[in-house]
């Protein structure tokens, strides 16, 4: 395992899992585990698991229209911007592809159920990027830095 | 496999008022079978309808979402859904998709059978 420094990645965990939404709770403490371990305060650690667990959700309910047994890769690294630490999530699919610009939250004054998950992400995590694999499926890199407060001795 | 107990823990009339306690982590898995109960619950137009989030370690979007259509429900009918109980972390789900501002939320069962 490489040691953090600028510009370096440290790979906390690779999780292989298929669809069905009952692995989705044996995803999030995994995530918490990552994000306290990069430092994360326990409000922002409960928010970027939420986050992630938006992001996977979106995979298996829009991705793969509900269908179980299809495959999800989540990857978690700690990685350095500008000397503060981070959590980078990647998450691969095989899913059908689409537009990364056509995904996008609904506004909150508009209140109905769906397309909350979306507006989750984009409001916790710092980075949320979509792009098309090769030859198939989606990646979402979802990335959050740690926020300096004064009390954790910043300058 | 975690995840497959039930988040149902009780579904009990109050006079008009029906008052519905979940418990553990709604999310994704859970959603369809709080939804279920929720509407049949809704079909039998209480005045009030309490929803006890005392026991919720957790909830997503769709768990948020499946609220947002019984408030519809509710509503539809002139009746009141009134949210109870919540921790800090659920709360925090609220605030972030800012509907904490939408629901009414009480601290507890009796006050939100009172609200």
């Amino acid at each position: 395992m490489s040691q953090t420094g600028p510009g370096c990645i440290e790979r906390l965990a690779r999780l292989h899992f298929t669809s069905e939404t009952a692995n989705m709770a044996r995803v999030r403490p995994v995530v918490e585990e990552a994000a306290r371990r990069v430092g994360f305060s326990e409000a922002e650690t409960v928010n970027v698991a939420l986050a992630i667990d938006e992001a996977i959700a979106n995979v298996i309910r829009h991705g793969y229209e509900g269908q179980p047994g299809q495959p999800i890769e989540v990857t978690l690294e700690r990685i350095e911007r500008s000397g503060r630490p981070g959590l980078q999530v990647i998450i691969c699919d095989c899913a059908r592809q689409v537009d990364p610009e056509h995904i996008v939250g609904r506004p909150l004054d508009d209140v109905r159920p769906g397309g909350l998950g979306t507006h989750i992400m984009r409001t916790v995590m710092d980075e949320v990027e979509y792009t098309r694999r090769q030859p198939e499926g989606m990646q979402l890199r979802l990335l959050k830095i740690v926020t300096i407060t004064a009390s954790s001795g910043d300058g | 496999m975690a995840g497959s107990s039930s988040c149902i823990k009780e579904v009990r009339q109050d006079g008009s008022a029906a008052v519905v306690s979940l418990t553990g982590e709604i999310d994704l898995h859970h959603t369809p079978e709080v939804h279920k109960t929720l509407v049949a619950v809704c079909d039998r137009k209480p005045t009030r309808l309490v929803v006890d989030l005392a026991e919720v370690t957790y909830i997503d979007s769709s768990g948020i979402g499946t609220l947002v259509e019984v408030f519809r429900r509710v509503n539809g009918y002139q009746g009141k859904l009134v949210l109870c109980g919540l921790n800090e972390r659920v709360r925090g789900v609220f605030e972030i998709t800012k509907l904490d501002r939408f629901f009414k939320i009480c601290n507890t069962q009796a006050e939100a059978l009172a609200a």
